[in-house]
């Protein structure tokens, strides 16, 4: 008895939480065919929002996930003064709220900021502009790559890298024959929970970007944008491509689960 | 960090916050003991679906909250602009945390120890409370500490289904956000640092409950 | 190629690995670094490769000063307790690595890995993982490995100790042929004294990081310089004062001088050895080791009392 009960109450606290709500969107969006969410999606603004959103995850990965492996073999391999501060400091962007990101990076780069006066009188924009929205996701997509690195560097170990020393295999050979191999999943899975992480980030960008239609918009921020002009339809249809992203990196994710945890 | 509006917004933030907590806590701790004990069609599809508020953007989250449990519900439960909401958006995105925590350290646990106990007579549910309780309880506590810091935190679910009503449904980060738009950095920043503050003391107990439990415990 | 190590200390931290410890390993010999967990003998054995570097002394390589070379310029081969194979490579391509960071051609690497899959008997597992060899292969690949680069020096740390005792017992004997065919300096640490005595020309006995002697394994069993060495090596009875094996002690009729008064408590035929076990006046146990002609002649029974003096020159004065 207590098992069915149980398997029912986790189905269906799952089911009233993410699927239901997930399914009902898939439907209002198609209900009428698939023309007016095309349609929804082909706008200018639309159209530039979701190429924005892309072009900041394009910027984003590739630097979190060079900065994720070298701190990571820095972290399991090396001692260096400052080394739990770095820890502690990948971890950060996981328990920061986006919004404070979002303000950190405004008293950071705002006219009144630390380096806005300088930026300002060098012609620089960053606020309001891509610059501030790419810094802003390339911070809070920080820890992932870092992260599924770490345990897996640790729990290998470095005899093989000794092996490959004693061998007379130099320093970069050594990284990129034995080291990187070995924790190849573990960067994939990393990259994948990056690249979620960056389409879907709302609250940093919101606070930095200004939220112009057509220049600084994120595809996220645009969802928000047609929601409050009434374009509920629009506000579906750019959710469902964003969805169906998701959709794609939760397979790629459970593919890929298995071969870092296993590796 | 005084004004009334603010204190408002941290009162909500907080009281749904603890709410979602105890609710993940036992929510997350049944859908984890399901997906190890259990077995039945499916099952690795709905372990693979406890990552979607991982990989689905918040203002998506809300929005599709918004379509199942708003104005246009097709079930008739409309609990939009309420103190609900927020509970619903915050179940949302924090529900992994607890189920992640406890489901790897519930798969180590090993069956003789609760075999022991039932052939010295232990009932079901003593067994449970006595050894399986303690044994999961850092992953319980690590992945409430997450979702406690996540709550606090979340922005992006709330903003559609919320409706930022100030003093009833507006939380720290909405707060936080309508004070950068007007140019109100100072108050803005007062109220960050509180969220900053509470942030870093659900990270310090996170670690520690890992340092305690030996590093068992997810994430 | 010759090693000198001279004067070589290190500590980690509080804990002291290694103190002034001076060896010389001659040209083409197999020495053992024997000694308890814990007694320096890896750390001085990665020092030698360049795995980890000395706090002072130094390490000489066919006479040139090594100490600061890194481990890719010394020219040894390093094969690992637990093989620290390429998980993520084929047997082939374990062995053939060393040849491929020197850029070698192809032609000359493949050949070369052939040559060392027939010396280590893994012919048809060249296209296999690591991980689907057993232990015992996935060493011998580690061997080849090591070798493939015609090393100066072979450095191996507890070989066999990932290894259950009968392919350990397998592997020592195949180590030692090898050596004879291969001829490279080979040096070996190992806390198994059974395993040093069988195989190496020389062992270094090493002990709270000092090098307690060094010598042949003969001069070792016979002639120890300490009593942790002799009791290392084998097994030891005080007899009046002095320490005496088992097969050392002669054991009489009659009270004669230098001979110790014992009961005999328990008496077992080994096939062709009887062991005797006394007790002395102290209840102190001693254990004895006689021929089957020479027990024979005793008729030894329970609660016999003889008389048991160390064979002359078979003993080494206990210090306190």
């Amino acid at each position: 008895m207590p098992r069915h009960a149980l398997r029912l109450a986790a189905l269906g606290y799952l089911a009233a939480i993410l699927v239901g709500p997930l399914a009902i969107v898939f439907w209002r969006t198609f209900e009428n065919g698939f023309g007016p969410a095309w349609s929804a999606l082909t706008t200018p603004e639309t159209a530039h929002a979701l190429k924005l959103t892309l072009i900041v995850t394009a910027i984003a990965v590739p630097v979190n996930t060079v900065f994720g492996v070298v701190c990571a073999i820095a972290i399991v391999r090396r001692r260096f003064p400052g080394k739990g501060f770095l820890n502690a400091f990948i971890d950060l962007p996981l328990a920061l709220s986006p919004v404070v990101v979002g303000l950190s990076l405004y008293l950071l780069y705002g006219r009144e900021g630390w380096f806005g006066g300088w930026l300002a009188k060098h012609g620089i924009e960053v606020l309001f502009a891509l610059p501030a929205i790419a810094i802003a996701t390339v911070f809070v997509s920080l820890p992932f790559v870092a992260r599924e690195v770490v345990p897996t560097l640790r729990e290998i170990g470095d005899e093989q890298e000794q092996a490959a020393r004693t061998l007379g295999a130099s320093g970069w050979q050594t990284f990129r024959r034995i080291t990187l191999p070995s924790i190849r999943w573990a960067v994939v899975y990393g990259v994948i929970l990056t690249t979620a992480r960056c389409l879907g980030e709302y609250g940093a960008v919101a606070a930095v970007s200004g939220r112009i239609q057509g220049r600084t918009e994120t595809a996220t921020l645009r969802v928000q944008e047609r929601y409050e002009s009434f374009d509920l339809a629009g506000a579906y249809a750019i959710a469902i491509v964003l969805a169906l992203a998701a959709l794609a990196v939760l397979a790629a994710l459970t593919l890929s689960k298995s071969r870092a945890r296993a590796a | 960090m005084s004004e009334p509006e603010a204190t408002a917004a941290l009162k909500v933030t907080l009281l749904a916050s603890l709410a979602v907590s105890v609710l993940n806590a036992v929510l997350g701790t049944v859908t984890a003991w399901v997906l190890v004990r259990d077995d039945f069609k499916g099952k690795s599809l709905v372990n693979a679906i406890i990552d979607l508020p991982f990989a689905l953007p918040t203002i998506v989250a809300g929005l599709t909250l918004l379509a199942l449990y708003g104005p246009t519900s097709p079930i008739g439960v409309n609990v939009a602009f309420t103190q609900t909401a927020i509970v619903l958006a915050l179940l949302f995105v924090t529900l992994p945390f607890v189920v992640r925590s406890v489901q790897p350290v519930l798969q180590e646990l090993d069956p003789e120890l609760e075999q022991a106990a039932h052939s010295l007579g232990a009932s079901r549910a003593t067994t449970f409370r006595r050894v399986v309780l303690p044994s999961i309880l850092p992953g319980i506590l690590s992945g409430v500490a997450l979702t406690f810091a996540k709550a606090v935190g979340e922005f992006g679910s709330l903003v559609i289904i919320t409706g930022n009503i100030p003093f009833q449904t507006e939380v720290s980060s909405v707060y936080i956000f309508g004070r950068i738009e007007s140019g109100d950095s100072a108050a803005a920043a007062s109220v960050a640092v509180v969220l900053l503050a509470i942030s870093f003391a659900a990270l310090l107990a996170i670690g520690a409950i890992r340092h305690y439990a030996g590093g068992r415990g997810h994430a | 190629m010759s090693i000198l190590v001279r004067n070589v200390s290190k500590r980690f931290g509080d804990f002291v690995a290694l103190d002034d410890v001076s060896l010389e390993v001659e040209s083409g010999s197999l020495t053992a670094l024997l000694g308890p967990s814990g007694s320096g003998k890896s750390t001085l054995l990665r020092i030698v490769a360049g795995l980890e570097a000395p706090d002072t002394g130094e390490i000489v390589l066919a006479g040139k000063d090594a100490t600061a070379l890194a481990p890719q310029k010394r020219n040894v081969g390093f094969v690992f307790q637990h093989y620290a194979a390429f998980k993520h490579m084929t047997v082939r391509e374990n062995i053939a690595f060393g040849l491929r960071v020197r850029k070698r051609p192809k032609s000359e690497i493949d050949e070369r890995v052939d040559e060392l899959l027939g010396l280590v008997q893994l012919h048809g597992f060249a296209d296999r993982y690591p991980g689907q060899l057993s232990g015992g292969q996935r060493q011998r690949m580690a061997l080849a490995r090591a070798l493939a680069p015609e090393p100066q020096v072979l450095l191996l740390d507890e070989p066999f100790g990932a290894l259950d005792a009968r392919v350990r017992a397998e592997l020592r004997d195949w180590l030692r042929r090898l050596h004879d065919v291969v001829h490279v300096t080979t040096v070996f640490v190992t806390h198994d004294q059974e395993e040093a005595m069988e195989i190496s020309d020389q062992i270094a006995v090493l002990n709270h990081g000092r090098i307690e002697q060094a010598g042949t394994p003969r001069d070792l069993y016979d002639r120890p310089a300490s009593e942790f060495v002799m009791t290392f090596l084998g097994d030891a009875n005080v007899v009046g004062g002095a320490l005496v094996r088992p097969h050392d002690i002669e054991l009489l009729a009659a009270p004669e001088e230098d001979a110790v008064e014992a009961m005999v408590v328990r008496v077992t035929f080994l096939g062709r050895d009887a062991k005797l076990e006394l007790h002395d006046a102290d209840g102190g146990e001693i254990v004895v080791l006689l021929t089957r002609d020479r027990a024979e002649e005793l008729q030894p029974w329970r609660g016999q009392t003889v008389w048991a003096r160390p064979k002359r020159d078979r003993v080494l004065a206990r210090a306190g």
